[in-house]
């Protein structure tokens, strides 16, 4: 499990940094929203990989980390998947209003060869 | 009362005038004069209590461990020189009443007038140095604001670009200066500076500060080779040179000296450096005054150069001359005051300022006439007048120095040169414009200006000749007052009489006048026969050549840095950014073990072996088709956030799972929106790639490669080694007990964590109102505005499924069936949204979920029934959502602070109602409704902004214009 997940984070980050690197404004965009998912799911699983355990307190369970999982990560994953969306959200309008301003989808506003 | 409020009053009334009536010119100056009355009168009434070398002192600790104190500290300089200040304030204010255009914004004016006033106030009456040099600057500021008033006039821009550079240069100069002292001195205050003369003189770090904090001086008074920036600062308008340019501001360089000068003065050095500059500015700027044709030229020429005076007085080191400078520093004061003042009338009454086209207005405006002279005589330092007193106490001071031969020899000599250019440049300016053929051509017709604003001129006028013929009544016991800061202590001996005898002094003077006034003639047959139009000699080069040649290099020189090291194209900057991380990340590994670790490790089930299948093709897949194929991107990239929602619930993380599958939706139909503005692309099998393009790319995939395998070795890892000791059981542990809630990572979110959670929902509104806000002005590109080519083909009176419906009527149309579904959805949907909040702080779901499922369901509501139809029906004010639910939160943080509690300490109710039994109510339940609530809006607003733009009244112009093609 732990392994595929690694490289499962690996292939989203890897894939993220390809397309954040190329020239088309969309392509960038697609970018980020798939180094968000590598980011977060990295972030999750510094909490470590748990099954049926989830930090909802059941009264009478000791409070420990053998009885729940790290609930820490989460809490931090959470807050970052709504801010990715609204930072998503931003990027593309903020690209669309280039493209309409330079007329091409270009990272740099060059105009297609 | 308090000296605290004698500084505030002035800031606090500049906030109230910047926000009255923009062009209620009476109001204003009835306002602001009132405050400069009551300070004025506040002020002078101090002096009985500073007197015989009284000091009055106040301070409120600010950071005490660091022993910063505000301090204000009133001795007899600091007095006279808030004297000055409040009083020509007030007079200066009366006079713009009058001079300024009833088309200027006055408020302005008045509102950065009065802080000026603040700001010099602060100056004089700081009691901590460092104190002392953020007053200094702020004057700096507002002196920048004030001379850029007209600020669509370029010589305005500049001459406050000039100012401000020169002066705040010098400021900076002045802080490390004054850093330098309180570290050889041990403190900042200015009470234990002033006692440590002896160990700052003898300190070896002693000619450093020196400097430094005479360059603060220099710079803000004009001194050479600093002075060029004050003519140039004749650009702004005349009450504000009168107050900044003669009384205030540029006194603020000659009042450090004065303020220091009992303990930095008494050395060489500073002879050498204090005196050679007072010296050199002093003969240079009456030289250049008498070469002027603009009266306020000529004035600050002559300011510069009695700037020059009082800093050559300073820097004699005899007790005597700083009396004479600080004696001077009054005078000039009134007299230079009043004749900007004067200068300003004539302006105002006859269009221009150019002393060639000016010629007998006496005719005209007597009684201006006579109080210009007045004053003028006063500058050239005729008898019965002011300038008089200090001038001869100024040639005493040169004849009777014993210092070095050649010292002795020149000085006397230079005094009488400069009073010579003086007597000079005060007959061009005032015999000149006042006598001769009245001029004929100006652009209005002079006459006497309203009687109010010759009020303050005559009040000034009023204060020269006072003083100058009973000095000892009328000035004696201020000047002893002022003078005992300055020499520490001891006043030596001198006399305030208008005779002293046949002297070298008044010898000196008679030469002066009489070789004045021959000159002056030979000047002014020259300047008929149309010579010596510019200064002589120095003109061609002077600091303002230098100063722009500087400017412009430094400008160069940035631009030459900035093309060499950095870009703005985006994708060397991201490839740059992302190798700086993995360099970093490498580095940081570098002597580490690496390895895995060997912590209990879960089996992988053949599920999850094919999710990430899955998952990782639909990533690969995304990466691969996002620049021909964008829709199929999209899918793709929705199949692996679907992968990464499954991981969460997969691994006890139902919230997360949760919030990643409606956050998907939005994300999804985000980019769908977005896609309709997107330039068309085909993939052109012809179009041959050039080899630095292979090149790039074989680069560019290296790195995703590089960076995607560490980041998978760095999580393996993380996974694999021991966990270090987590903060988490904590919150575990007093989620419920204190928390009101068993869903630990919601109660995180809403209580432990909430200023962190108030944060984020404030990034969305605002993320949300700035798509809104760039939306708002799109333009989009033309061949997007068209409709897609399929609906062109099919003509619009065709009864046809393909083309959307174009009236809200029929919203139906083919989509009738999901229509109805999707209405009778949404209250549906609303009682799951209602759901997930409720149970949110024990069970998986809150404000997030919720509120994106509330979302979701509205946008349902828009993709199928269309944007028209929903907004015809409701309107939902989404701005206002983002503000409620802001409010909101905010507001239930406050309410625990109302409580006595840190902003944002929750507390749970413990209910027991009937048939329900015992639930648990925390205040946090509010905080999380704001978190809906502004989710709601957020998303909203973001995604209908994105769809109004199909709607918009952009498509007929662009057809329009797609049609005249």
């Amino acid at each position: 499990m732990e392994f595929l997940l690694a490289i499962a984070i690996g292939v989203l980050g890897g894939s993220g940094v390809w397309l954040v690197l190329r020239p088309r404004t969309f392509q960038v965009v697609m970018g980020l929203a798939l180094l968000s998912y590598a980011v977060n799911l990295f972030i999750f699983s510094i909490g470590s990989l748990v099954i049926n355990r989830p930090p909802l307190v059941v009264p009478g369970q000791p409070a420990d980390l053998a009885h729940y999982t790290d609930p820490m990560p989460q809490s931090l994953v959470l807050t970052a998947i709504v801010i990715g969306f609204a930072t998503t959200a931003l990027f593309l309008v903020v690209l669309l209003a280039a493209r309409g301003l330079s007329g091409t989808d270009h990272v740099d506003g060059d105009v297609d060869p | 009362m308090s000296l605290f409020l004698l500084l505030i009053l002035p800031f606090a009334a500049s906030v109230v005038t910047a926000l009255l009536p923009t062009r209620a010119r009476t109001m204003l100056a009835g306002t602001t004069g009132a405050v400069c009355a009551v300070l004025a009168v506040w002020v002078i009434s101090l002096f009985p209590r500073i007197q015989d070398g009284g000091v009055l002192r106040e301070s409120i600790p600010w950071v005490p461990s660091l022993g910063l104190e505000l301090v204000l500290r009133v001795d007899g300089l600091a007095w006279m020189f808030a004297v000055v200040v409040t009083v020509i304030g007030a007079l200066v204010c009366l006079y713009a009443r009058y001079y300024m255009s009833p088309n200027d914004p006055i408020a302005r004016f008045y509102s950065l007038f009065l802080a000026f006033m603040g700001a010099m106030l602060g100056v004089v009456l700081s009691g901590n140095l460092l104190q002392l040099v953020v007053f200094w600057e702020l004057t700096s500021l507002v002196s920048f604001l004030l001379i850029g008033y007209w600020h669509h006039r370029v010589d305005a821009q500049r001459g406050a670009r000039m100012a401000l550079i020169v002066t705040g240069s010098g400021g900076l100069c002045l802080l490390a200066g004054v850093i330098l002292l309180g570290q050889i001195v041990g403190s900042f205050d200015l009470d234990q500076v002033l006692a440590s003369g002896e160990r700052i003189r003898a300190h070896a770090l002693y000619p450093v500060m020196l400097v430094l904090v005479l360059l603060g001086a220099f710079t803000k008074s004009a001194q050479f080779p600093f002075h060029f920036w004050l003519p140039r600062a004749m650009a702004a308008p005349t009450p504000v040179s009168a107050y900044l340019h003669s009384a205030t501001m540029v006194k603020a360089g000659v009042f450090l000296m004065a303020r220091f000068w009992p303990v930095l003065s008494g050395t060489e050095l500073w002879f050498w450096l204090v005196g050679g500059v007072g010296a050199t500015t002093l003969l240079l700027g009456a030289y250049a005054a008498m070469f002027q044709h603009d009266l306020k030229r000529v004035l600050a020429y002559s300011t510069i150069s009695h700037l020059g005076l009082i800093t050559l007085l300073f820097g004699l080191n005899s007790p005597l001359a700083a009396v004479a400078g600080v004696f001077h520093i009054m005078n000039h004061a009134t007299f230079k005051a009043s004749l900007f003042m004067a200068a300003g009338i004539v302006d105002h009454e006859t269009g221009t300022r150019d002393i060639r086209r000016l010629n007998g207005l006496f005719a005209a405006m007597p009684r201006t006439g006579v109080l210009a002279l007045v004053a003028t005589a006063a500058m050239a330092g005729v008898p019965l007048l002011n300038g008089f007193l200090s001038k001869e106490m100024f040639f005493a001071e040169t004849v009777f120095l014993s210092s070095h031969p050649g010292v002795e020899l020149v000085l006397p000599v230079l005094a009488t040169l400069a009073s010579m250019f003086a007597v000079v440049y005060s007959l061009r300016f005032g015999y000149d414009i006042f006598f001769g053929e009245p001029s004929t051509e100006l652009p209005r017709v002079p006459e006497e200006p309203p009687l109010w604003m010759r009020v303050p001129v005559m009040f000034l006028v009023l204060v020269c000749l006072v003083v100058g013929i009973v000095p000892g009544i009328s000035i004696g016991p201020s000047l002893a007052a002022a003078a005992v800061p300055v020499v520490g202590g001891d006043l030596p001996a001198y006399s305030l009489v208008l005779w002293h005898g046949v002297t070298p002094p008044l010898v000196m003077s008679l030469i002066a006048v009489i070789s004045g006034i021959v000159a002056y003639r030979w000047l002014r047959a020259q300047h008929v026969r149309g010579r010596l139009q510019d200064t002589p000699v120095v003109s061609r080069f002077n600091g303002r050549i230098l100063f722009e040649g500087a400017l412009v290099a430094a400008t160069r020189m940035a631009r030459a840095i900035v093309r060499m090291t950095s870009t703005q194209r985006l994708q060397p900057q991201l490839f740059v950014v992302i190798l700086t991380a993995l360099g970093l990340a490498l580095l940081a590994a570098r002597g580490l073990p690496l390895g895995w670790g060997d912590r209990e490790r879960l089996a992988a089930s053949h599920e999850f072996v094919l999710l990430w299948i899955i998952g990782m093709v639909c990533a690969v897949g995304a990466a691969a088709t996002a620049k021909y194929h964008r829709l199929v991107a999209i899918t793709l990239m929705g199949g692996a956030g679907l992968c990464t929602c499954l991981t969460f619930a997969w691994f006890s993380a139902p919230d997360l799972a949760l919030t990643q599958l409606v956050v998907e939706v939005v994300t999804t139909t985000l980019f769908l929106l977005g896609l309709r503005w997107l330039p068309m692309r085909h993939q052109d099998m012809t179009v041959r790639i050039a080899g630095r393009d292979h090149l790039r790319r074989g680069r560019d995939l290296l790195l995703a490669l590089l960076a995607g395998s560490g980041l998978a070795t760095l999580s393996f890892a993380l996974l694999t080694r021991p966990a270090p000791n987590s903060i988490s059981p904590f919150f575990l542990d007093r989620a419920l007990p204190e928390g009101g809630g068993s869903n630990v990572v919601n109660v995180m979110l809403v209580d432990f964590r909430a200023l962190d959670t108030l944060g984020e929902i404030t990034v969305l509104g605002a993320v949300a109102l700035t798509v809104y806000a760039l939306l708002r002005r799109f333009r989009p590109p033309p061949e997007s505005v068209s409709r897609p080519r399929q609906q062109r083909a099919v003509s619009s009176q065709t009864e046809t499924d393909l083309l959307p419906p174009r009236h809200d009527q029929d919203a139906g149309g083919y989509l009738l069936v999901p229509a109805m579904i999707s209405r009778m959805l949404l209250p549906a949907a609303l009682v799951v949204a209602a759901h997930f909040f409720l149970r949110g702080h024990n069970q998986p779901g809150g404000g997030f979920v919720a509120g994106l499922t509330i979302a979701i369901s509205l946008l349902l509501l828009y993709v199928v029934s269309g944007t028209r139809w929903v907004e015809a029906r409701t309107e939902l004010k989404l701005a206002r959502w983002i503000a409620i639910g802001l409010l909101l939160g905010a507001g239930t943080g406050m309410g625990a602070i109302l409580l006595g509690y840190p902003f944002l300490t929750s507390h749970t109710a413990h209910l027991t109602l009937p048939l329900v039994g015992e639930i648990h109510f925390p205040s946090a339940t509010f905080f999380d409704l704001g978190v809906m609530v502004v989710v709601v809006g957020a998303t909203l607003l973001i995604l209908t902004s994105i769809a109004h733009q199909s709607i918009r009244s952009h498509r007929p112009v662009a057809q329009a214009r797609q049609e005249a093609d």
